[in-house]
């Protein structure tokens, strides 16, 4: 408290990093930094950055931002992975393995933390802002200034995240950060407050993306499109964004109140003083399982999206998928217990939260169900997107059973906290949301860029990660089942683990052998663009909106803004014209779109300073952001010029141009 | 009657998008309300809302908020007709009500702090100056930012756009009435039963 009014708050040289593994972390994040800086200014892109993509407001800019950041942390987080697998395939009986007790908590914590909010989140709100507007015939989303801020927000949160590197140390509570550990007493440093911050600052960019997006999901919709037109993929967003503006407020109270606790020696979960410890596990589970079905119910969309045009058919059951992924969002906040079974509620509240459980795995099953028979008899196209898809159907339903079995509770006591457990919700995440999105990057990528990904380095990545996922994990599951608890950084040559984790260490590898060959892909697409270039802007046969535009995508989305009278409708479109139906003459109408601006990067800053204020407790700094935030809101509120206006005949000409020459439209 | 229809589709966005928002603040709330009600109970040996609340006080408090959604309701039925005086007069009167409001809670807070009994004291505690805290950081946020619109109306008069911001403003302030009402009842109301 006292440190509140120093200049400096606890601040200080001795937060540096000292031994050498930390020291390399911070070495990694700032030379990482720098070597940017250094390309952008010998390539002299400084200002490209800033007037293309930092200010845009055009929402697949955005998109595109989001999922680059997401992808550095897929890289930074799976690093943080290998250490562990590294460590626990050495640490046995005399040996020790390479990291201290202390450091492998932080990169446990670290690992999960960035892996969920900001490398399965980024990907997620990348994707949703490149297609869903594209997807309901919308220009825009409904409040672009407003997309512009979550970014920020979001980028904060992982500059938060990293700096913890550099300055200070990160939480070594987890990546839920349960108390009494997380409380000051028995974390009194700065570790827990970064995890906090960089959460609620993220949290909110989240909140912020849940209420623009569903607003642009009810209010933007093209002509003809009711709501049982709409596309699979629009229809998960919806049931996710829904579940977002739900949960989100809850975790903001949630780390606020723990951060009241650390900061002004409040009592709401602290062991003594009348707080109550397991309300925390409550609220933040409150939160964090409908978070679960935030991240999964997107890429069961990209499923959805996936197999019905890789199959060259209609999606099977369509209102039936509409109904499960309601079913999975109300159903969603009715299970929180099943994560702490053995906190003592008794047999019949666990009772409950197992059934409710059990019949969760139900709507999914319909899911699961449904994206077979599309397939069946289907004239598969079995490309990089369908192979994802059934790499995921594998996993994901083995991992689904686990999930059944630890729903019942008895069993759940023998298993809580073991890597069963860790085994089971990697499946989960892995092969549902990260499968999902890769299926989407790929499927989605000629869209945006005009060139397709190569196909041959997408196959091999793929099969690298699904061996290098099964030879990681299910040495996890026996592991598991054989006692081993989560979060080991030492164990006894007695148990016999050893060869497993051998095993699962050379998985590991494996996965990151895949993400290489990812990286490497989309190096070689791009070196052969031209090879690989999409002219006709529908590329996989599609049969939704976006693919009826030129790709890569102009930055209007569409000349015309499209009228449908089915689902499907690109395809119903495609159709029509085989039947040589009369065209009507090309209407085109003046549209405005919203300019660039600066001041959600500002915001982003002003944010941050507030952050890193409130973990390192300089009072100035935070007062400084919190003006500079609210003032730059006001500057946003009170600029008069804050659209561009495209004529109709200048509308045309781009999209003449767009249709002819895809590069030299993309203006 | 086709213009007002046009005005509304216009601004049909922001307002559907700043409803969606106050029920996410609601879930704010209702996440508070449920740690109070687990922790109201562990006073750890400290007073409980029976000893330390005064009803009196907190009468006026409501009555005064109360109140203020009254001419806030007026104010934007003056802005509507166009009248820039009494929408500024009746805002003016909110304004004040609102101020008055704080006052009083702020006074509540420091006789609490004053007698030894401040959020440190017990879990009971904390949960109470968190939830009833946080109602008083809205109605500062909303009270700054009736003091902007002022501003606006005094500056530009009463445009679409304004009217749309009014408008916000105005749910804003009756929602948190309605937040009050609720803390009125679960915390002061229940709180004077006795133990």
């Amino acid at each position: 408290m006292i440190e509140f009014a120093n200049l400096l708050g606890k601040l200080s040289f001795n937060q540096l990093p000292q031994d050498p593994v930390t020291a390399g972390g911070a070495a990694t994040v700032v030379g990482g930094v720098l070597a940017v800086a250094v390309a952008l200014t010998y390539f002299r892109r400084w200002k490209w950055l800033w007037k293309e993509w930092l200010t845009s407001l055009d929402p697949k800019r955005i998109g595109v931002m989001y999922i680059v950041v997401a992808v550095v942390m897929l890289v930074r987080a799976g690093v943080d992975a290998l250490m562990m697998r590294a460590q626990q395939a050495t640490s046995v009986g005399s040996s020790h393995g390479f990291l201290s007790s202390n450091h492998f908590q932080q990169i446990f914590s670290a690992h999960g933390t960035i892996m969920i909010f900001f490398v399965a989140m980024g990907l997620m709100f990348g994707l949703i802002n490149l297609v869903m507007p594209m997807q309901i015939g919308s220009r825009d989303v409904a409040f672009p200034f407003l997309n512009s801020i979550a970014f920020w927000l979001f980028f904060s949160g992982v500059v938060l995240v990293n700096l913890s590197l550099v300055i200070g140390s990160f939480s070594a509570a987890g990546w839920l950060a349960y108390p009494p550990l997380s409380e000051l007493r028995y974390s009194p440093g700065v570790g827990v407050d970064y995890w906090i911050w960089s959460l609620e600052v993220a949290g909110i960019g989240s909140l912020l993306s849940g209420i623009n997006f569903l607003t642009t999901i009810i209010t933007m919709r093209c002509k003809g499109m009711s709501l049982m037109k709409m596309p699979m993929f629009v229809w998960s967003v919806m049931g996710a964004m829904t579940l977002v503006v739900f949960a989100f407020p809850i975790l903001t109270v949630t780390l606020t109140l723990l951060y009241l606790d650390r900061t002004f020696g409040m009592h709401f979960f602290t062991a003594g003083g009348g707080g109550n410890m397991m309300m925390y596990v409550n609220l933040i589970w409150a939160w964090g399982h409908p978070e679960v079905y935030i991240l999964i119910l997107p890429a069961f969309g990209v499923f959805s999206e996936v197999v019905a045009t890789l199959s060259r058919k209609r999606l099977f059951g369509y209102t039936s998928m509409v109904w499960a992924i309601w079913a999975i969002v109300l159903l969603s906040f009715t299970v929180w217990l099943h994560h702490f079974f053995t906190m003592g509620a008794g047999a019949d509240v666990n009772g409950f939260f197992g059934i409710t459980t059990m019949i969760i795995a139900v709507p999914t099953g319909v899911k699961i169900f449904n994206w077979l028979f599309t397939m069946y008899r289907g004239r598969i196209l079995l490309a990089t997107p369908m192979w994802w898809f059934i790499g995921f159907i594998v996993l994901f339903t083995i991992g689904g059973v686990a999930g059944v079995l630890l729903a019942i509770p008895p069993v759940d006591f023998q298993l809580h906290n073991s890597l069963f457990l860790v085994a089971h919700f990697h499946t989960m995440i892995v092969s549902g949301v990260l499968f999902g999105y890769f299926a989407a990057v790929t499927y989605w990528y000629p869209k945006f860029t005009g060139f397709r990904l190569n196909e041959r380095l997408g196959g091999y990545a793929f099969w690298c990660w699904l061996i290098g996922f099964i030879l990681a994990f299910v040495p996890l599951y026996i592991l598991g089942l054989m006692g081993a608890t989560r979060r080991l950084d030492h164990y006894s040559a007695s148990t016999g683990w050893w060869p497993l984790f051998i095993v699962a260490g050379i998985g590991a590898g494996i996965i990151a052998i895949g993400l290489a060959t990812q990286i490497l892909q989309v190096i070689v697409s791009i070196v052969q663009r031209k090879a690989n270039q999409d002219n006709t802007g529908d590329p996989w046969n599609g049969r939704t909106l976006e693919w009826s535009t030129p790709s890569p995508a102009p930055f209007y989305n569409f000349a015309i803004t499209p009228e449908v009278d089915s689902r499907d409708p690109f395809w119903a479109m495609k159709q029509a014209r085989k039947k040589n139906e009369k065209h009507e003459p090309l209407v085109y109408q003046a549209i405005n779109l919203p300019k660039n601006s600066a001041i959600g990067i500002y915001i982003g800053i002003f944010s941050f300073l507030i952050g890193f204020g409130a973990v390192w407790h300089i009072l100035w700094l935070c007062i400084v952001g919190l003006i500079g935030a609210v003032s730059s809101l006001l500057v946003r509120s009170y600029t008069k010029d804050t659209e561009r206006h495209i004529s109709a005949t200048e509308l045309k000409e781009l999209d003449h141009k767009a249709r002819t020459n895809p590069k030299e439209g993309y203006a | 009657m086709s213009m007002t229809a046009i005005v509304r589709t216009d601004d049909s966005k922001p307002l559907l998008g700043f409803w969606i928002y106050i029920m996410t603040d609601c879930v704010l709330f209702a996440s508070l309300f449920a740690t109070y009600a687990v922790l109201y109970q562990n006073t750890n040996g400290g007073p409980d809302g029976y000893q330390l609340f005064n009803l009196k006080s907190v009468l006026a408090e409501t009555l005064v908020l109360l109140t203020s959604s009254f001419t806030c309701g007026l104010a934007m039925l003056a802005a509507h007709r166009g009248d820039r005086r009494q929408t500024i007069l009746w805002f003016v009167i909110t304004f004040l009500l609102g101020v008055t409001f704080l006052t009083l809670e702020a006074t509540e807070f420091r006789h609490f702090v004053q007698m030894g009994d401040s959020w440190r004291r017990s879990g009971f505690l904390s949960a109470f100056f968190t939830l009833v805290g946080t109602h008083g950081l809205h109605i500062t946020v909303g009270l700054s930012w009736m003091l902007i619109m002022l501003f606006e109306v005094i500056h530009k008069g009463l445009g679409r756009i304004t009217i749309r911001r009014l408008t916000m403003l105005s749910m804003f302030w009756h929602f948190l009435d309605i937040i009050w009402i609720f803390i009125f009842t679960i915390v002061y109301l229940r709180g004077a039963i006795a133990p």
